[in-house]
């Protein structure tokens, strides 16, 4: 299985990584992942994590395929309901 | 178990907290629980002579009919099936292998028979995961919901289960929050 193939013309179409709301990630542990995961700082981390609670989901990365279905392979370890898509 | 408290500093700081004998064993339990499940999934997909070889494993490329499994092993995406189906194939295996690790790491660190617990920074880390894999576990389980009240009624079969959930929650809110003051 080869999912880039068909995609390679489209390769530099940035994708983003979608952080999901669900009932059981705490509000603090979504925060500390995003702090932790992207290097962002404090404030960043909690205004994605408050858009994330509020809005049902956020944008926490930008990027090429590559970068953002390791990002997606990061999220999904820290236990967060992360999807990737083109923005 | 009172939260937890940090002690020291630098590379000296640690993450202290102490587990009654019960809660330890209610602990390790589902700890030991979750792992059954992913190596049953992993059971289900044994890594074939290809694997071996070349030491690129493959995982399925379906979704788990379970729904606890599904909400442990997610889709990378809900947009594209094909692509779903590769990404799955391709970071299963290691997504499984990070889980596992991390509940092992609790498994080590958890005294047998309850007691003190003291982490470094690292191993907090581990601790925070698998935590949360067992409450995404429970939770799916339950079906917990945001305005699930505190106290269901008594016959609500999910009563007696849902304090162990709280309490998880609790213990992992409080890892969370001493964790974020060391940096």
């Amino acid at each position: 299985m080869e999912p880039d193939l068909a995609e390679a013309s489209v390769a530099d179409t940035p994708w983003q990584a979608i952080v999901w709301n669900d009932p059981v990630n705490l509000m603090s542990y979504v925060t500390y992942v995003l702090q932790k995961l992207f290097g962002y700082p404090e404030p960043k981390a909690t205004a994605l994590m408050l858009d994330v609670h509020h809005k049902g989901k956020a944008a926490v990365s930008s990027g090429d395929k590559d970068k953002i279905e390791a990002d997606v392979a990061k999220l999904h370890a820290a236990g967060l309901w992360a999807t990737m898509q083109r923005s | 178990m009172n939260g937890w408290k940090r002690s020291g500093r630098g590379a000296k700081a640690r993450l202290v907290a102490s587990l009654d004998p019960q809660e330890a064993a209610v602990l390790r339990g589902l700890v030991n629980e979750v792992q059954q499940m992913l190596a049953g999934r992993s059971a289900d997909n044994p890594a074939d002579e290809l694997a071996v070889l070349t030491g690129i494993r493959t995982g399925p490329s379906t979704r788990p009919t379970d729904r606890v499994l599904a909400r442990l092993l997610p889709d990378f995406t809900s947009e594209d099936a094909d692509l779903a189906a590769g990404l799955r194939s391709l970071h299963e295996p290691e997504l499984i292998e990070t889980k596992n690790a991390a509940a092992t790491l609790l498994l080590e660190t958890l005294p047998e028979g309850g007691g003190r617990i003291e982490l470094t920074p690292g191993q907090a880390d581990g601790w925070l995961a698998a935590l949360n894999d067992v409450r995404l576990a429970l939770g799916t389980a339950l079906d917990v919901s945001e305005d699930m009240p505190d106290d269901l009624p008594d016959d609500d079969p999910r009563a007696q289960h849902i304090g162990v959930y709280q309490w998880l929650t609790f213990v992992q809110d409080a890892l969370v929050q001493t964790r974020m003051q060391i940096r």
